[in-house]
């Protein structure tokens, strides 16, 4: 059975800065450089030989102390020719370009990524926080971040004119 | 027949504390997993409508009790509150379990340390999360608690939205 691995070499030849890492089985996965990763997700959905036509997930990882700090992760599924790929790209405090003109799921996922990293998305159509309150200080999920954050021992107080 | 077989003597307080604690219509209101034990507690097995609690309202204008079942977010807050003061008066708050009490596992940015923080709490029902039986007895010990009460501290009518 394929590992679906030949499709990272599809896109390796079409794309430059593509890279296949080592992976568990069954989870073949590419590392795209920054400047590629826009041009890859367009190859990625509408080449004729890959049509990844479903974002499963898109997820962030914070490598605190290496450079670039981010990883973004998409985990791509085509459902033309029964296959599942990993894609990432790795990016600073400037974020990269939105993916939500290819898969309308992105919108909210990016949003997410906004939200809890700081991240921005160019290009995004509608780049606002998601889980936590509009007017929130910080981005929860970044390594810096206090887990119980401002504030905390201090009463909570609700101001409905604001809300 | 004497007039003593015909007449009951009592004090108003305790004829309309009486009345109040045997019908507390709760606000239909859940906010996480203990919201699925408060709905239990209206099911045949457990049967909330023998405490008179029966009637969840759809409309927090026509509710007298609000059970807070579940985590209260940081973002939830505000909406909380404003049903809160949607309710009309004389109005009470069972807190019911862990994290409506105190915040409970999530000592997180993310979540209110207590629904007391930010709407005054009568009862607290502890439990992670409590079963029917604890919100039965919750409403037992909250009956009892309006059966003491004065109407000069909860006035007879008073508007949503204005304080007792």
């Amino acid at each position: 059975m394929s590992d679906n691995s030949e499709f990272l070499k599809i896109l390796s030849d079409k794309v430059a800065g593509v890279k296949i890492v080592p992976t568990p089985p069954g989870e073949p996965s590419a590392m795209v450089d920054r400047e590629s990763i826009h041009e890859a997700l367009d190859h990625l959905r509408y080449d004729r030989d890959l049509l990844f036509d479903m974002l499963v997930e898109l997820f962030a990882v914070d490598y605190t102390g290496e450079e670039p700090r981010f990883e973004i992760v998409y985990i791509l599924r085509s459902t033309k020719n029964n296959a599942r790929i990993v894609v990432k790209t790795r990016t600073g405090d400037e974020g990269i370009e939105t993916a939500s003109h290819l898969w309308p799921a992105a919108n909210f996922l990016e949003r997410e990524i906004y939200d809890m990293f700081g991240l921005p998305f160019a290009n995004h159509p509608d780049l606002r926080r998601i889980y936590n309150p509009d007017d929130f200080e910080g981005h929860p999920l970044r390594k810096e971040f206090p887990l119980e954050g401002k504030d905390f021992d201090k009463p909570f107080v609700v101001d409905l004119e604001k809300a | 027949m004497g007039i003593e077989k015909n007449v009951l003597v009592t004090t108003l307080d305790w004829a309309i504390n009486w009345s109040r604690k045997n019908s507390l219509f709760p606000v239909t209101f859940g906010l996480a997993c203990c919201a699925l034990e408060m709905m239990v507690a209206s099911s045949a097995e457990y049967d909330i409508a023998r405490f008179g609690a029966e009637v969840f309202r759809p409309s927090p204008r026509q509710s007298d009790l609000m059970i807070v079942a579940g985590t209260l977010t940081k973002k939830m807050a505000p909406v909380v509150r404003r049903i809160y003061e949607q309710m009309p008066n004389p109005k009470w708050v069972i807190a019911y379990g862990a994290c409506a009490s105190s915040g409970g596992i999530f000592k997180s940015y993310s979540v209110v340390q207590g629904v007391d923080q930010i709407i005054p709490v009568d009862v607290y029902i502890p439990g992670c999360p409590p079963r029917p039986e604890a919100l039965l007895k919750g409403i037992i010990e909250l009956q009892k608690k309006i059966q003491k009460e004065s109407i000069k501290d909860r006035p007879l009518i008073t508007l949503p939205g204005k304080s007792a």
